[in-house]
């Protein structure tokens, strides 16, 4: 599992690369709360195309940076999502909360 | 119905042993011919079992995880997911959707996801001696890809 985070003063785009579930999900967690908190941007966006695995922790994952976020105001975006981790994440009803962005598909 | 075909692995309930739990079983099933959507079914109904084992059934302590397996005629696979933890007080109320007594960064949709990947979900738990959830699943196969 690997993070990537991109960061201006308006927006910080998160890139999530790998396997997400619990055991991964505790250090991706803090290295994004830390530069969130960091800078307060207006937009928060999570990039979930390189992600090859998600169980119910990454939908806990944009669940917790949305109330963080929206707790100052801010919105997030959840982009890059294949069919199934969109599916995923509306189980949840994150759609209410976030946008979420399907991935592009490849030769498309 | 004896399988034609079964696997036990024992694990302890570190977290670290989420992604091993999940990969073994899905290297299990692949003697049916999986298609990728149904090994990613697999993978992730074992990993909310198998996390759900480390995070409630034994919250504050390291315990053992028991991981069966059995191939049955059809293209069907059973898995059962085991521990002696904690148990659970009201099965059905912890089966609804987004109900977690953890809260936090938990979401409360592990078995709401156990569910949609796939055809059949059992959970038996007993408070204090443990719980065993039952994982069923039609594989149709590579043929079957869309
Ligand atoms: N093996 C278990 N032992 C004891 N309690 C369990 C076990 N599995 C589930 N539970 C209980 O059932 C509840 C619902 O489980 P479920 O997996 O649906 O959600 P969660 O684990 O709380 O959140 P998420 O899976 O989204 O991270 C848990 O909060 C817990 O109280
Ligand atoms: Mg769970």
């Amino acid at each position: 599992m690997a993070i990537k985070i991109i960061s201006s003063s308006a927006r910080i785009s998160i890139y999530l690369n790998g396997e997400i579930d619990h055991h991964n999900a505790a250090v991706i967690r803090y290295e994004a709360d830390e530069a969130i908190q960091a800078s307060m941007p207006k937009t928060v966006r999570i990039d979930f195309s390189n992600v090859s695995f998600m169980d119910s922790s990454g939908i806990g994952f944009v669940m917790g940076r949305f109330r963080l976020v929206n707790g100052y105001g801010g919105k997030v975006e959840v982009v890059g999502l294949s069919e199934r981790l969109y599916s995923m994440m509306k189980l949840a009803g994150l759609e209410k909360l976030v946008k979420l962005e399907k991935k592009q598909e490849k030769g498309k | 119905m004896k399988p034609l075909n079964e696997m036990r692995l024992k694990i302890e309930s570190r977290s670290v042993n989420e992604a091993f739990g999940r990969s073994v079983v899905a290297a299990f099933a692949a003697q049916l011919d999986p298609n990728v959507e149904e090994i990613s079914d697999i993978r992730t109904a074992v990993s909310e079992a198998v996390t759900n084992c480390i995070v409630h059934a034994y919250a504050n302590s390291v315990g053992p995880i028991y991981i069966w397996s059995g191939i049955y005629e059809n293209g069907i696979i059973k898995i059962k997911i085991r521990d002696s933890g904690c148990g659970i007080e009201d099965v059905r109320k912890a089966m609804e959707p987004l109900y977690t007594t953890l809260g936090g960064e938990r979401a409360g949709l592990g078995f709401a996801v156990m569910e949609s990947f796939c055809d059949k979900v059992r959970v038996r738990s007993k408070k204090g001696i443990g719980t065993v959830v039952t994982l069923e699943k039609r594989i149709k196969g590579r043929d079957s890809d869309a």
